[in-house]
This record gives structure tokens, C-alpha cells and sequence, in this order.
């Protein structure tokens, strides 16, 4: 494990002088650093200490700013991500240089892959050292080039809190995304008494917001013109906040929706427009809508494969118009036959206004319906057979308030928790789709739980090996004392790697399964959490009543099914209008 | 939640299925056999903020995003904390268009273009020969309106200037001498006559008095 400094004891703290006005005036870089994300509106920061980033914290130490202490490095670029998907603003999180830095490279990943706003401050070691191999010395702008917005290497004193303030700004700055300013431990510590200027994102890197009318015309001919009009909201709607104007588009229109699944809870799941989320595991009449529509208004997506499937046979028939406030995002994987690049709400309320009439799409709505009874999404759950962890989801749903946060891991219970879960509002379903990292659930149900109203409830549905990725968490949520529920499918394996292994490589189980698994419950209990064990369904409404009840972090492992797989689903590269219901059907 | 079968619907084979497909390109074909877009040879001219790595975000997107680049050249402009690279790619249409996108979100880049077919472009070589016949090595150099830079015993170093296809005919040309070294800058280009390379450049006034005066703007 890396060496770090170790932090000083409670007795070496020095005594602040907090009577003192002029102490939290700037006099460093650090505190111009602490200045600019004040500036900033910055609430809550996640991280951990270390040689290089202990000038960022000593100037913590005065700031008003939350800062929570994770166990890992990891854990606080996931806990940022979450918090700032939640909240809406960048999640910011610190991390020492070399190791501390390199442990944030998955979170600044996988916030890259999902578009999030979220700004990483690393240390870094004397500017005068940097290219010696010093100790604890790793090239963080080099590593985390290809996964950040844009990241900096701060090189003075007097201007690094422009520099943080830029950096944070970026990353809320049209298509949201991770940026990060590495801090030498001199530029940290050198005098300086300048103020940050204005928080604001740099003159190269402004999106164009209004969309072009030519582009909004174009764009309105095609939905009117079409039989089978079909939105596809993405994280864009969400991310975006263009929700009130997508949804509002559909309605007046009358146009059925699917959504990706960052894009989950644009549109409520339980409207009849909604056919919930499309791709791999996602529901037939979704994939069916998409196989069949003849003109495919995406909004905020960037047709990820495993919403396309094999992209020769994604949306055969449909004329496509892609809105993105990114212009490379159009015609990346897809091509675009009518572009809008601009701000989803913008952009929507345009097309919306330049419409001069409905697209007369009765009979493929009515289509669509068929295809939802067609095709419903349910589960076999015999008497004879375990706890079905589709079932666990439900419950859970029903038993926690309609705007609950739910986090999830990646993998079979993440799926599960996005089919079986009813979600209706934006930033309520907080996972990691793009980068599909292990172990996300329990740090992002902490960044979720602090960017939350203290009314809410947050809910993180995790898989045994992805809670095992990340379990060091735990320690921070008792801490804190913070009220999550985490509710384990535990199935004992990878489970997603064990139903691949059993469709496509003939039933070898390599090391997908565990031998030995831990009792979570109990391991729950020895953090200082409450811990149930359920296995069966009789058990399961009261285990819930009371993890939800309890004012703190609670775990449920539950027992469920080891042999049940997750179903639709569309075969990696396959048709979407081809899913399987069923292994036999692969 | 049933406690019968499970998920239920007409198999896939029992489904309809429009005829309609897309290319690797994502973009939508009738009839099946249309042809896909042939790879491309074009040059790219992007303003950028001159600061450290910015070569190494430029160069590290191609490499990642797996963008063809044939070569690229940096460069200060008139503009002080500008520089000017000239990228070679080769690449089908979409791609083309994804690599200027790409390299637009990255935030050093102020400004970037595709360079017009008629573009003035240019690249300078080294050509290092075998010395034993230096008056024909002398005559193929003239030929090429191109410099003797360093004559010895046993080497000829020559400097050669021109568009891409008159220095690949210039170093077959010296093929004959037994080329030892060689060493080209790749490309560099402007745009034709009074047409800005790049979209919204504008002169600047760094390296005065190579820039004419101002007056008669």
C-alpha cells in the first residue's frame, strides 16, 4: 500500500486563531485555492490526505467547505461524481500526488464516460522536482489527459486560483465532464495575497447553446412529416436540465419515448408515453420502438454500443435528428440525417416552436402499446426456487418514497434495480453506465447522501462483488452518520461474467464465483452499520422496514438466486429488435 | 412479479423486422451495396494556445481516437502564445469531420479548418547521399532547385523544398546515390491567396517588423 504522511494527532494540531478575520484571507496558493472553490459555491469536497495536498487541507482547515474524509482515493472520485450528479454542480474531490492521484483515475474515468461535472485537485511534488521520479512523483496531467475535460498543471502561486476556478467552471461548461489542476507542493505553499478572479470557463472551450434556425427547421419538417416518431432522451436531458422542456415536448406531441439508461427518469417511467430504457437489457417494447421508428428525435445521447447493438441494424428505417450541445457527437457512431447542436431545452423548445403542426402518430402509438403488453417485464418466481432479486428491487421500490436516489454497482443487480425500479424524476438514478466500474454504488450513495435533502432517501442496490470493490466506504458513511440503505443482491458470483461464461463460453465459470463469501451483514455490524441477512421472501418486508427506518447506514445482504439471469437481452452487437427473452433464445 | 414463466413475447424469429441497415459509418443505405466512403487525404490548420503539452494533447487525441495522422508540424504564429499546427490525415469523410470536432472541444485549440485542395503547401527534407559521385548528385540537386548543405569525403547532405509529391519524386531521384539518412518535416500550408487558413485568424503583431505596417490595413 502507498506510504503517506501520516496526519497529525489530535494534540500536534495547531491551535487556529478562528477569532482572527485575517486568517482566512488569502496568503498562499492553498488558500487562494480554498478561495476560488468557495468562490465557487463548492459546499462539499472529497478526498484524502497526503505529502503533497497537505497545504490544500491546511487551508481547509479554515474554510466553511465539508470536507469528507474517504478511505480511498477511489471512493472520493466516485463520491464527487455522485454528489455532483445529485446536485447538479461539480463534485469536487482531492487526492495526494503519485498514488493518491492515480486512485482518483477510475472515478475521473468513469466521470469522463457519463459526462459529469466534477473537478479533481491533486499534489503534486515540488515544481523543481517534477521529471526526478521524486518520491510519491506520478506525470497526473499526462495520466489523466485522455479522461479529463481538460486538466492543468498549476504553476503559480499568484494565479492558481484562477486556474482552479477556470477548471471548475469548465467542467459544468456545456457537455459537463471531469477536469483536474495538479498542485505543486510550492505553488501550494508560495506567499501570495491575490484574490481569484471570476469563476468562469475559458474563451476556447464556450459551447454554442442557441441552436442555428436552419438546423431547427430542417429538424421540425422531419417530426412532422413522420408516422412513427420516436424520442430518445439521453443524459443530456438530464445533465442539461431540459427535462421540464423534453417532457413537455412529448406530451403536446404525443410522441413515445424511450430513454438510455443515464438518460433514466427524463421522463417518467409510468407514463404511458414512457417505454422505459432502450439497449441491451432494456425493455422488448423499447428495443422494438427503436427497430421500428421512422424518424428517431435523439436528445443528449452519444449511441453508446450497448444502446445500438450492432449499429447496421440499429433504427433501420428512421430518419435521424440528433440534438447534443456537442457538436462531435454528431454523426460519431450514427450518423445524424437532421443535426441541432445546441442546449437540449434550447433546442427542443426551438423545434417546438417552429413545429406548425403534430405528427399524426395514432396508430404507431397504439403500436407501441401492443408492444408493452406484448412484452412486459416481469420475472418467474416459483415456489421452489430462491429469492428473486427482481423481487428485492420491487420491494424496495414500493417501500421507499416515489423520489428516492438510487445507487447501484455495475453489473446483473445494477441492471435489475434499472428494469425493476419505477423511476419518474431526473438525478434519481445515479450509476456508472459509460465505464461500467465495479464498486461504484457505496461511494456514490455517499456523495448522493451529502448532495441530498436531509428528507430524501437514498437507496444504493449493489452487487456482492461490487460492494466488496468498495466496502472500505462503509467506514465513512458510519463516520458521517449517514442515513443510506445498501441493499446487496447476492448472488455469490460476478454474476453478469458467470450468465456470459453460461451463454457464451459453454458454462466455464472461470473465477466468476466465490468459494467463500463474507457475511455482509455481520461485516456491516463490525464497521459500526446495522447488518440483516434475508433468504427468503418471507423476510424480506421487515428487513427492509427496518434498514430504511434506521437513522444511519444500513446493509442488507440478500440471499438471492444464483441462477437467475438477466433478461431481455440484446446479444453484443446483435439486432435490437432481436432480444433475447430468454438464454435459449441467445 | 408471476410465479409462472417469466418474460413472455413472440420469439425472435417471430418478430418483424424492417429490411433497412446502416454502414459502419452509422449512416443509412438502400440499396445494401452502396459504397462506403473511401479514405481521404487532407490537411488540417489549427490556432493554438502555445503552452506546454499542447502537442502532446493533439498528437494523444489522434492516437486515442484512432486517427490516421500522416504528419504534423508546430509552430509559433504572429500572434505571441499562438502557434499553428498542420496536421496530414487520411481519413473516410465522417472521419475527417470527427478528428476537427474532436480536436475543436480540446481546449487549447482556439481555432481549426480543412486547408481547400488549392491550399499552398510545402515541406521541407534532409537528404544525407553516398559522396562518390557529387557532380550528378550536385545536377539532381539543381534539378530540384534544391541546396548543397554539407559536402565530405563519403557523405552529400542536401536540402530539398516543395509540395509533398515533388520530394517524393526528388528523394526517388537520389535513390540512385544510395540514400543514407533522411529526415522530412511533414507538411505545412496556408490557405490560397487573400482566404484565411483557419476560420477567425487574425495577424498579430509578435516578431514586428516582419509584419508590414499596420497603415495600410
Amino acid at each position: 500500500m502507498s506510504e503517506r504522511t501520516a496526519p497529525p494527532t489530535e494534540t500536534d494540531a495547531p491551535t487556529p486563531a478562528d477569532d482572527d478575520p485575517t486568517e482566512t484571507d488569502v496568503t498562499s496558493g492553498a488558500t487562494s485555492v480554498v478561495r476560488a472553490l468557495e468562490n465557487a459555491g463548492v459546499e462539499t469536497a472529497f478526498g484524502v490526505q497526503g505529502g503533497a495536498i497537505m497545504p490544500i487541507y491546511d487551508a481547509l482547515y479554515h474554510s466553511d467547505i465539508r470536507h469528507v474524509t474517504m478511505a480511498h482515493e477511489q471512493g472520493a472520485s466516485h463520491a464527487a461524481d455522485a454528489y455532483g450528479v445529485v446536485k447538479g454542480d461539480p463534485g469536487v474531490c482531492l487526492a495526494t500526488s503519485g498514488p493518491g492521484a492515480t486512485n482518483l483515475v477510475t472515478g475521473i474515468a468513469d466521470a469522463n464516460m457519463d459526462s459529469d461535472a466534477m473537478l479533481a485537485l491533486t499534489g503534486q511534488v515540488p515544481s523543481e522536482m517534477v521529471g526526478s521520479d521524486a518520491f510519491q512523483e506520478t506525470d497526473t496531467t499526462g495520466v489523466t489527459a485522455p479522461i479529463t475535460k481538460h486538466n492543468y498543471f498549476a504553476s503559480s502561486s499568484d494565479t492558481v486560483g484562477d486556474v482552479v476556478g477556470e477548471a471548475f467552471a469548465l467542467a459544468a461548461e456545456g457537455r459537463p465532464g471531469p477536469t483536474l489542476v495538479d498542485l505543486p507542493k510550492d505553488v501550494s505553499l508560495g506567499e501570495t495575497d491575490r484574490e481569484p478572479g471570476e469563476v468562469r470557463a475559458p474563451a476556447t472551450c464556450r459551447p454554442k447553446t442557441n441552436p442555428d434556425s436552419h438546423e431547427v427547421e430542417a429538424a421540425a419538417r422531419a417530426i412532422e412529416r413522420a408516422e412513427k416518431p420516436l424520442l430518445l432522451f439521453g443524459g443530456g436531458v438530464v445533465k442539461g436540465d431540459a427535462t421540464d422542456e423534453a417532457r413537455a415536448f412529448a406530451t403536446e406531441h404525443q410522441i413515445p419515448v424511450v430513454t438510455t439508461m443515464p438518460g433514466i427518469g427524463a421522463m417518467p417511467e409510468d407514463d404511458d408515453l414512457c417505454l422505459s430504457w432502450a439497449g441491451m437489457h432494456g425493455t422488448g417494447y423499447a428495443n422494438m420502438a427503436i427497430t421500428h421508428t421512422d424518424c428517431l428525435i435523439a436528445v443528449g445521447t452519444r449511441f453508446d454500443d450497448r444502446l445500438t447493438g450492432g449499429i447496421d441494424t440499429f433504427a433501420p428505417e428512421a430518419e435521424v435528428v440528433h440534438i447534443d450541445i456537442d457538436p462531435a457527437e454528431i454523426s460519431k457512431n450514427v450518423h445524424a440525417d437532421y443535426p441541432v447542436v445546441g442546449d437540449a431545452g434550447r433546442a427542443i423548445e426551438a423545434i417546438d416552436a417552429e413545429m406548425d403542426q403534430t405528427p399524426d402518430a395514432r396508430e404507431w402509438r397504439e403500436q407501441c402499446l401492443t408492444w408493452k403488453d406484448e412484452y412486459p417485464m416481469d420475472y418467474a418466481a416459483p415456489d421452489d426456487e430462491p429469492l428473486k432479486p427482481q423481487f428485492v428491487v420491487e420491494a424496495l421500490d414500493e417501500a421507499t418514497p416515489d423520489e428516492t436516489i438510487v445507487t447501484s454497482g455495475v453489473g446483473q443487480h445494477q441492471m435489475w434495480a434499472a428494469q425493476y425500479w419505477t423511476f419518474r424524476e431526473p438525478r434519481r438514478w445515479v450509476s456508472s453506465h459509460g465505464l461500467g466500474t465495479m464498486g461504484y454504488g457505496l461511494p456514490a450513495a455517499i456523495g448522493a447522501r451529502l448532495a441530498a435533502d436531509d428528507d430524501e432517501t437514498v437507496v444504493c442496490v449493489d452487487g456482492d462483488a461490487s460492494f466488496l470493490m468498495t466496502i472500505q466506504e462503509l467506514s465513512v458513511a458510519v463516520r458521517e452518520d449517514l442515513d443510506i440503505t445498501v441493499a446487496i443482491l447476492n448472488n455469490e458470483y460476478i454474476g453478469m461474467v458467470r450468465q456470459w461464461q453460461d451463454a457464451f463460453f459453454e458454462g466455464r465459470r472461470m473465477a466468476a464465483g466465490y468459494d467463500w463469501c463474507p457475511q455482509f451483514d455481520k461485516l456491516a455490524e463490525a464497521f459500526g452499520a446495522r447488518g440483516w441477512a434475508v433468504d427468503s421472501y418471507e423476510e424480506v418486508p421487515d428487513a427492509i422496514e427496518e434498514a430504511l427506518a434506521y437513522d444511519g447506514p444500513s446493509v442488507i445482504d440478500f440471499h438471492v438466486d444464483p441462477a437467475e439471469n438477466v433478461y431481455p437481452m440484446v446479444s453484443s452487437g446483435g439486432a435490437n429488435g432481436k432480444f433475447a427473452l430468454s438464454e435459449d433464445q441467445l | 412479479m408471476s410465479n409462472e414463466q417469466g418474460l413472455q413475447g413472440p420469439a425472435p424469429e417471430e418478430r418483424p423486422h424492417p429490411d433497412g441497415r446502416r454502414n459502419s459509418q452509422g449512416i443509412r443505405i438502400d440499396p445494401e451495396a452502396e459504397a462506403e466512403h473511401e479514405p481521404r487525404r487532407t490537411v488540417l490548420s489549427a490556432i493554438v494556445e502555445h503552452e506546454p503539452g499542447v502537442l502532446s494533447r493533439v498528437a494523444g487525441l489522434a492516437a486515442r481516437r484512432q486517427f490516421n495522422i500522416e504528419s504534423l508540424t508546430v509552430g509559433p504564429t504572429t500572434v505571441d502564445g499562438h502557434a499553428r499546427i498542420t496536421m496530414v490525415v487520411e481519413e473516410p469523410d465522417p472521419g475527417i469531420d470527427q478528428i476537427e470536432k474532436q480536436l475543436a472541444k480540446l481546449k487549447p485549440v482556439i481555432s481549426i479548418g480543412e486547408l481547400d485542395d488549392d491550399a499552398i503547401r510545402a515541406e521541407l527534407v534532409l537528404l544525407k547521399v553516398r559522396g562518390e559521385d557529387p557532380d550528378k548528385v550536385h545536377a539532381v540537386t539543381e534539378m530540384y532547385d534544391g541546396q548543397t548543405l554539407d559536402v565530405g569525403p563519403e557523405t552529400i547532405t542536401v536540402q530539398l523544398t516543395g509540395d509533398e509529391r515533388k520530394i517524393d519524386d526528388a528523394v526517388d531521384a537520389f535513390r540512385r546515390f544510395g540514400i543514407i539518412e533522411i529526415a522530412r518535416t511533414g507538411q505545412t500550408a496556408l490557405a490560397h491567396g487573400a482566404k484565411k487558413t483557419v476560420p477567425g485568424e487574425e495577424p498579430g503583431t509578435s516578431g514586428e517588423p516582419t509584419t508590414p505596417t499596420t497603415d495600410t490595413q
